[in-house]
């Protein structure tokens, strides 16, 4: 059994070798795919990552998609997760939208819904969006800029949408008291958003915020007629305004998407629109959905994490399979929070000792490695966020197994000579974050750092233990194993929830555990009402530098999925900012 | 008799409720004190229903809808209220009113739990019963060969074959025999298939035809064993001999004779068997992905959605119920000497 | 075991006992040897003997003698492929060794039948008393169901239940031991078999049920005037009801005469220990019963000479004779047969002297 799994380690090794090689000839012969637009029909490793794989405007078929669990939610005004933002724009349309273009070109803004991106004013405190006419409902009517008002307006009502982001009830210039349309019919809402006109939608904000376009670009912006509205049940029953409406719609079971024939290609420059149907079903056993996908019998695994780890190896071992397979980065960094709040941590020397120590191939391993973990992480931005720099501050040594003497020197440093106890914890239903504890465990120990291993349930993670400062202090968990995916990506998307030291509650319940710096909330303010965005995007990668000074953040991976590119499907290419295939212009061969 | 028949089945109805709620009572406060145990605060709980970075007012209302600010008692009270009474349900825009039995709302998703339960329960059914029949019919007829042709060649790989059956895991092979004959031989349907019974009987078949061979391959291998040791008890009974001695022909010695007696105790698992995997055959459904009770359960508890957990709990437990009955019932009927007492 | 004592022995059943014709059946050199990984268990070896219409044979033997073993030979329910059996075991002159089993099956329970020792564990309990009676008449005879249920009940009316209409639908454990055993002989009498052989048919019941099974057994067999077999461990049991009687140890005969030539003048030590055994009521008491001292002998490895020396008072009387040769079971006249060492005036006088006075 083992020498059986030994053998295939090394055929899969071969096999990367062999991918590589392949790849690099591919690429020389296709005259450089890596620019952008450009299309290829070779099957080869990454091929559709920055380029447009079997490029085609054919249209008509039925597109197939599984997903292992559920969808948060189907209400634009309610959905969080990633893979659910990018598929929804098959049915709705909010006022901007990442362009559905392939390699760098996938992560700008583009306008939706609106004319054009966001018209700041009064220093980013009030932004302006004019709607394109002739956008209409599935049911015929034409959208207005009220019902985008009153989309965004029912989505703060965290009674009856508690899963959705919480940005806008965050920045909007509500009043006192405001819960939502249900609850608060009669306030004068005029304040956070006016409507001049039908077709003007104005923004008023509590602070400047330079890139409100992201806030816009999220389906709450999706326009909800109000009289069709039946709140927590709306889900059940959405109106359409993009290429496709529901034609079945059974909650977690599945759904499926028919054309909508109200919607006009005229007025929406992005969507292709190419099948004439989405067939979707929910709680599809995960390794099942991966041989499906492999042998063609299913076309998309619709939350693009990847694949499992059994079928991890017979994707990469075999050539033909490794030939469709793509290995995209997610804006996801994997890291553990190191806490001052915990002696002797709070000594910067001694925080700085457990970075230096660290075998960052190690936690490498334990995430799965390169192509389903993801790349050695050095700073807390992952690089496809705009503003990332690639800086290293505590360098582990020429293999990246750790730096074993600089940390027996920071150990000294900080009146630790002889090493310390602490205690480690992750979310005991996650292997890879157990694997990457014991890999920190055996790392720190050669430095004299004893770690304890402490599992926690991750439904409670943050809330009772490791995102609880009371409770991180009383049990004396020195690093919390973390994790944080951009809400897009963007530094605000990515930072704001992670490094901001106002957002820890006392209560618990918040990601963010170590970082407790009064200069990065300041930098945070200063970037957040930024409204140049070069100068923006440059003050993210500051902060990041700022935080990693001060020891608080180890990361560890900046996650990568490998993705089976489905068989029959046409015009696939990876978006940057989904992480994922993108879901909007995909057609069937 | 038959007076006496209908008290004994009142009386066990009784005591099935009174276990309903002790079951449902003690679901309710795992979900509830184990928390609390360590600490958990209304607050913390809600914080499991809420998106990240939610922010400390959302936890809060979050909290004060789901009721969890309540004593532990009253939540409960609540929940059983809905049961004979029905509740109303804010959903934002209105209110809902869900008629008896209630088994309340979907912490996560908001959807009342009894219409749910009963969409699932035909796929839970129509995999639990298919598989039932196969494996009874499988697992006696090898089991019974196996006795009888003791120390063979047969019986040695039947064994053997059963006690692999026994110990794989079903979502190894599931999932492996949804690879061979479903995506490369493409004999069987792909996971996931479902078609309701009424639909189309022929496609009901062919859809869930893999499942049931799992889950009964996963079942036989104990019932022939089981069989095998009953035959093999009951074959060497005097009243054996004694059919042998009236000249009967072998066939109706054993089968007559022989199975009758052997498959009695049988029954009781059998009957226990059906029952447990009526409440959701949870593997097998996960590896098929049918959506049935059980994947239903897993749901729930993945989610910590007690709405679903207490409904398939309660569901399920009344299923093992009934089945207990029946089987104390069926027993009554299959020995004579039962029937006396 | 020399060619003369077979030639012997042969001669001795085929003379034995006196009687018209040819016997109903008759036993010849019959040995049932089981193989089994620690060795081949002679269950019975070379046994020879017959029995007529109308009359009853008592095999007598402690248990493990082969007494059971050799009625289920006659009936072939040994199973397939276990036992090896040879000789002859001839039915109405048909041998039934080399028989196919399936006509064996289509003779059992038709010409000839067997009751069993413990009537409540013999019966199956899921079925009522009249059900397996009608199975039993059903298999040999094509009538209906109304038809067999009658015949059930005329059964159960004649070994004398009470009220057999209504007690044809019981289930064996309604009825009490003796009515079981007496339904047990119905079920076996159902098609007139002309072979009846009953295995302790009373040693599961009451003494005073004992008696009234054995009057009826008496009395059926009177009626249908077929040969009787019947198998115990209690010469009791015989001493009114058989008309020869069989003495079997270690999975031979060792005596074997007429019933009044077994209780008037014994001639084997084996057959003296069982009945300084057997509780006398129609002599005065003397003694203490006398148990036969030690137990029988493994099948597997029967003692060289006599296999009875381990427990005979007698073995060594005759020099080494008894530990190393095996007795000859030969006629010492009018039919008697036993197989001892001992001198036929040395038998005359111990049974005379020490054994008889005592009994």
């Amino acid at each position: 059994m083992n020498s059986k799994r030994f053998i295939t380690a090394v055929a899969a090794g071969a096999a990367v070798v062999m991918g590589l090689s392949a790849c690099g000839g591919g690429s020389s012969s296709n005259g450089g795919g890596s620019g952008g637009s450009g299309g290829t029909n070779t099957p080869a490793f990454n091929a559709a990552l920055n380029s447009v794989f079997n490029p085609s405007d054919k249209k008509g078929g039925t597109i197939r998609v599984a997903n292992a669990g559920t969808w948060d939610s189907l209400d634009p005004g309610e959905t969080y997760y990633g893979y659910s933002w990018n598929f929804i724009r098959l049915y709705t349309r909010s006022l901007v939208m990442f362009k559905p273009a392939a390699g760098n070109g996938s992560s700008e803004l583009v306008p939706d819904l609106a004319e054009s991106l966001g018209q700041p004013s009064d220093g980013g405190k009030t932004w302006t969006y004019k709607l394109r006419k002739g956008i209409k409902f599935e049911d015929g009517s034409a959208v207005t800029s009220k019902d985008v008002k009153y989309a965004v307006l029912r989505s703060t009502d965290k009674v009856t949408f508690p899963n959705g982001p919480a940005y806008f009830e965050g920045y909007l210039n509500l009043p006192a008291g405001y819960k939502g349309p249900f609850k608060t019919p009669d306030i004068n809402t005029d304040s956070a958003i006016q409507t001049p006109d039908d077709q003007t939608i104005v923004f008023h904000l509590k602070q400047a915020f330079g890139g409100f376009d992201y806030f816009a670009q999220m389906p709450q912006t999706a326009p909800v007629p109000q009289a069709k509205d039946t709140g927590a049940k709306y889900k059940e029953h959405v109106v359409a305004t993009g290429p496709y409406k529901f034609a079945k719609n059974e909650i977690d079971k599945g759904f499926t998407l028919v054309r909508n024939d109200q919607w006009d290609q005229s007025t929406d420059p992005n969507r292709k629109a190419l099948p004439d149907e989405y067939d979707v079903s929910m709680n599809v056993n995960a390794d099942d959905i991966d041989n499906r996908v492999i042998n063609g019998d299913l076309d998309i695994d619709v939350t693009g994490t990847g694949v499992q780890p059994a079928s991890l190896s017979r994707v990469l071992g075999d050539p033909a399979l490794k030939a469709n397979a793509d290995n995209p980065s997610a804006a996801r960094t994997w890291y553990t929070s190191i806490n001052p709040t915990v002696p002797p941590l709070d000594n910067k020397a001694c925080r700085e000792a457990v970075e230096y120590a660290t075998d960052r191939t190690a936690y490498q391993t334990a995430y799965g490695g390169a192509f389903s973990g993801g790349d050695i992480g050095t700073t807390l931005l992952p690089p496809q966020i705009p503003g990332a720099t690639n800086f290293n501050l505590y360098p582990a040594g020429p293999d990246n197994k750790g730096d074993v003497d600089k940390a027996k020197q920071k150990l000294q440093e900080c009146g630790q000579p002889n090493g310390f106890e602490t205690n480690i914890s992750y979310r005991a239903e996650r292997p890879k974050e157990k694997a990457a504890a014991e890999a920190l465990q055996q790392a720190l120990q050669r430095a004299g750092i004893k770690l304890t291993l402490k599992a926690f349930p991750q439904g409670d993670y943050f809330s009772q233990f490791a995102g609880n400062p009371p409770y991180v202090k009383a049990n004396k968990l020195g690093l919390v194993l973390n994790g944080w995916q951009a809400d897009w990506p963007d530094g605000f998307g990515f930072l704001s929830q992670i490094v901001d030291s106002r957002v820890i509650r006392e209560t618990g319940g918040s990601s963010n555990t170590s970082v407790r710096i009064p200069e990065v909330d300041k930098m945070l303010d200063d970037a957040i009402g930024e409204t140049d965005k070069a100068k923006r995007e440059a003050d993210w990668g500051a902060i990041d530098k700022r935080v990693m000074e001060e020891a608080v953040v180890l990361p560890g991976v900046h996650a990568k999925a490998l993705l089976v590119r489905p068989k029959k499907l046409t015009n696939v290419f990876v978006s940057q900012a989904f992480g994922q295939y993108d879901y909007l212009s995909l057609g069937v061969a | 008799m038959p007076a006496t028949v209908i008290t004994y089945i009142i009386r066990r109805l009784f005591a099935a409720v009174v276990l309903l709620f002790v079951v449902s009572a003690v679901t309710f406060a795992i979900f509830f004190l184990m928390p609390k145990l360590v600490g958990a605060t209304p607050e913390t709980l809600a914080t499991r229903y809420v998106g990240r970075a939610a922010t400390a007012d959302t936890v809060r209302e979050t909290a004060q809808r789901l009721g969890f600010y309540d004593p532990i008692y009253q939540q409960y009270w609540e929940w059983v209220k809905g049961i004979f009474a029905g509740a109303d349900y804010s959903y934002g825009s209105g209110v809902e009113h869900c008629p008896a039995p209630c088994l309340g709302y979907s912490f996560r998703n908001h959807q009342p739990v009894w219409p749910d339960l009963l969409d699932r329960l035909p796929v839970t059914l129509s995999l639990a019963i298919g598989a039932a029949i196969l494996w009874l019919l499988g697992g006696v007829a090898v089991g019974t060969i196996s006795a009888l042709r003791k120390g063979t060649i047969f019986d040695r790989a039947a064994m053997g074959v059963s006690l692999a059956g026994v110990s794989l895991p079903i979502f190894f092979t599931g999932l492996l025999s949804l690879s061979i004959f479903s995506y490369n031989l493409g004999w069987t349907a792909v996971g996931g298939s479902y078609t309701p019974f009424l639909d189309n009987p022929g496609e009901w078949a062919y859809d869930l035809l893999l499942p049931w061979i799992t889950l009964a391959l996963l079942f036989s291998a104990q019932y022939a064993r089981l069989t095998r040791a009953g035959m093999l008890e009951t074959m060497n009974e005097d009243f054996i001999r004694t059919a042998r001695a009236k000249g009967l022909r072998e066939r109706t010695v054993v089968v007559r004779h022989g199975l009758r007696g052997a498959l009695t105790p049988i029954l009781t698992i059998f009957g226990l068997d059906v029952g447990l995997l009526l409440g959701g055959a949870i593997l097998t459904e996960s590896a098929f992905s049918l959506q049935g009770l059980g994947k239903y359960a897993i749901d729930g508890i993945t989610n910590y959605d007690l709405p679903k957990v207490m409904g398939v709990t309660i569901l399920a437990a009344f299923f093992v119920v009934i089945a207990n009955l029946v089987v104390d019932l069926l027993y009554a009927v299959v020995d004579p000497r039962v029937r006396a007492k | 075991m020399s060619q003369s004592s077979e030639d012997n022995l042969a001669a001795a059943a085929a003379n034995r006992p006196a009687a018209s014709g040819a016997p109903f059946l008759r036993v010849r050199e019959l040995r049932v040897h089981f193989p089994t990984d620690d060795g081949v268990v002679k269950s019975v070896d070379n046994l020879s003997f017959s029995v007529d219409r109308g009359k009853t044979l008592g095999i007598v033997g402690e248990s493990g003698s082969g007494k059971s073993v050799t009625s289920l030979s006659i009936m072939g329910l040994h199973k397939r492929g276990t036992a090896k059996i040879t000789g002859e075991i001839l039915l109405d002159g048909q041998d039934l060794v080399d028989l196919p089993p399936d006509q064996v099956r289509q003779l059992r329970g038709k010409r000839m039948a067997m009751i069993f020792q413990d009537p409540l564990s013999a019966m199956h309990p899921f079925y009522t008393v009249g059900n397996q009676i009608v199975e039993a008449y059903r298999v040999h005879n094509k009538v209906t169901k109304a038809v067999a249920r009658k015949h059930a009940i005329d059964l159960l009316d004649r070994v004398g239940i009470p009220n057999p209409k209504s007690r044809v639908d019981d289930y064996p454990h309604q009825f009490s031991g003796g009515m079981r055993q007496r339904a047990m002989i119905a079920m076996a009498l159902s098609c007139d078999p002309e072979l009846l052989i009953a295995d302790e048919p009373t040693t599961a019941l009451d003494v005073t049920v004992q008696a009234q099974i054995l009057d009826l057994i008496r009395d059926l067999q009177a009626e249908f005037n077929s040969a009787v077999i019947i198998i115990t461990h209690d010469l009791g049991v015989v001493a009114e009801l058989a008309d020869d009687i069989m003495v079997m140890y270690a999975g031979r005969a060792v005596e074997y005469s007429t019933a009044a030539d077994i209780f008037n003048s014994p001639q084997h030590p084996y057959t003296w220990g069982l009945l300084g055994s057997m509780p006398r009521l129609d002599r005065e008491r003397t003694e203490r019963l006398q148990p036969i001292k030690g137990t029988p002998p493994s099948l597997i490895n029967v003692p060289e000479g006599c296999p009875f020396n381990p427990r005979c008072s007698y073995a060594g009387t005759n020099g080494d004779l008894s530990f190393t040769v095996r007795p000859e079971f030969r006629d010492i006249g009018g039919g008697h047969h036993i197989a001892c060492h001992l001198p036929a005036e040395e038998r005359q006088r111990i049974w005379d002297t020490e054994i008889r006075p005592k009994l």
